[in-house]
């Protein structure tokens, strides 16, 4: 009951957070409105029993993520361009989507429910095999990391074409030495 | 009952933070605000650690969490002074310095 309530609590924070994101012109402090986000989100998932979830989502989220932001901010300059075109046919596009994916989570089985597809299909063979297959004491490091290692192999050249196409866009010029104006000077 | 009362507390603190980082008028509000609010996660995650009954390795998550939090503060703190996180801007400003 304190946990459900909680959880309601920490929910409402994060569509202000949301909202405030999507209202607020200045790109600074909508970087740190994300932070507060991913900072709110990782809570979530620890109230979710999910730790390890909640551990990249603060790393990622709160930590690298507000450094890229803040980097490119640097680049690009701290205020948005105030919008030229109407916004009604692009909002009424995005409610007909949310409603359509409400509609469909309604045939979905219950949040926990144990007998949910998800967890009748091969979650019972992991949990039963995974200590002697594989040797790892947490499940889902073994799932991600042996199981399912292509699909990790996958995911990891996804990220790291992505942190090169962010690099390629924040520069890597060399940075001039400040040394060689002191000695002119 | 006192874990009950300490997360009431927190949330309420959360929310007040909140409503301070939207409303700002100044940088530094919202700074003062998100770090607040940083701290305030780190406390959730170790009463929630009590709540839950597994206290020493949410308190280890919670410590982590400081760690990273003060990475944004310090990338936030430079931006917010120097206007950028080092690169060079352009030629011009490189021959300026």
């Amino acid at each position: 009951m304190l946990i459900e309530a909680v959880n309601i609590v920490l929910l409402a924070l994060l569509a202000a957070t949301a909202i405030a994101a999507v209202r607020l012109h200045d790109l600074f402090a909508v970087a740190m409105m994300f932070g507060i986000y991913s900072l709110l989100a990782a809570v979530m998932f620890v109230l979710l029993d999910a730790l390890d979830v909640a551990f990249t989502e603060a790393a990622v989220g709160v930590g690298i993520s507000t450094v890229l932001m803040l980097a490119t901010i640097g680049l690009v300059g701290r205020h948005e361009l105030p919008s030229t075109h109407r916004s009604l046919l692009p909002l009424a596009v995005v409610v007909a989507t949310g409603a359509a994916l409400i509609y469909g989570t309604l045939d979905m089985p219950f949040f926990g429910d144990p007998g949910a597809p998800v967890h009748q299909h091969v979650a019972p063979y992991y949990i039963s095999q995974s200590p002697h297959q594989t040797g790892l004491p947490n499940v889902v490091t073994s799932v991600l990391a042996s199981y399912r290692g292509y699909d990790t192999l996958g995911e990891l050249a996804v990220i790291f074409t992505a942190g090169v196409g962010v690099l390629a866009l924040l520069g890597l010029r060399r940075r001039k030495r400040p040394g060689k104006h002191r000695t002119a000077q | 009952m006192t874990l009950t009362v300490t997360l009431i507390a927190l949330l309420v603190t959360m929310a007040f933070a909140l409503i301070r980082a939207i409303k700002g008028p100044t940088v530094y509000d919202r700074i003062l605000a998100s770090n607040a609010l940083g701290t305030k996660t780190v406390l959730m995650i170790a009463v929630l650690g009590f709540v839950v009954g597994d206290p020493e390795l949410y308190i280890d998550i919670a410590l982590m969490y400081v760690l990273i939090g003060f990475i944004g503060t310090v990338a936030v703190l430079k931006v917010s002074e120097f206007g950028n996180l080092g690169q060079p801007q352009s030629h011009t400003d490189a021959e300026d310095t």
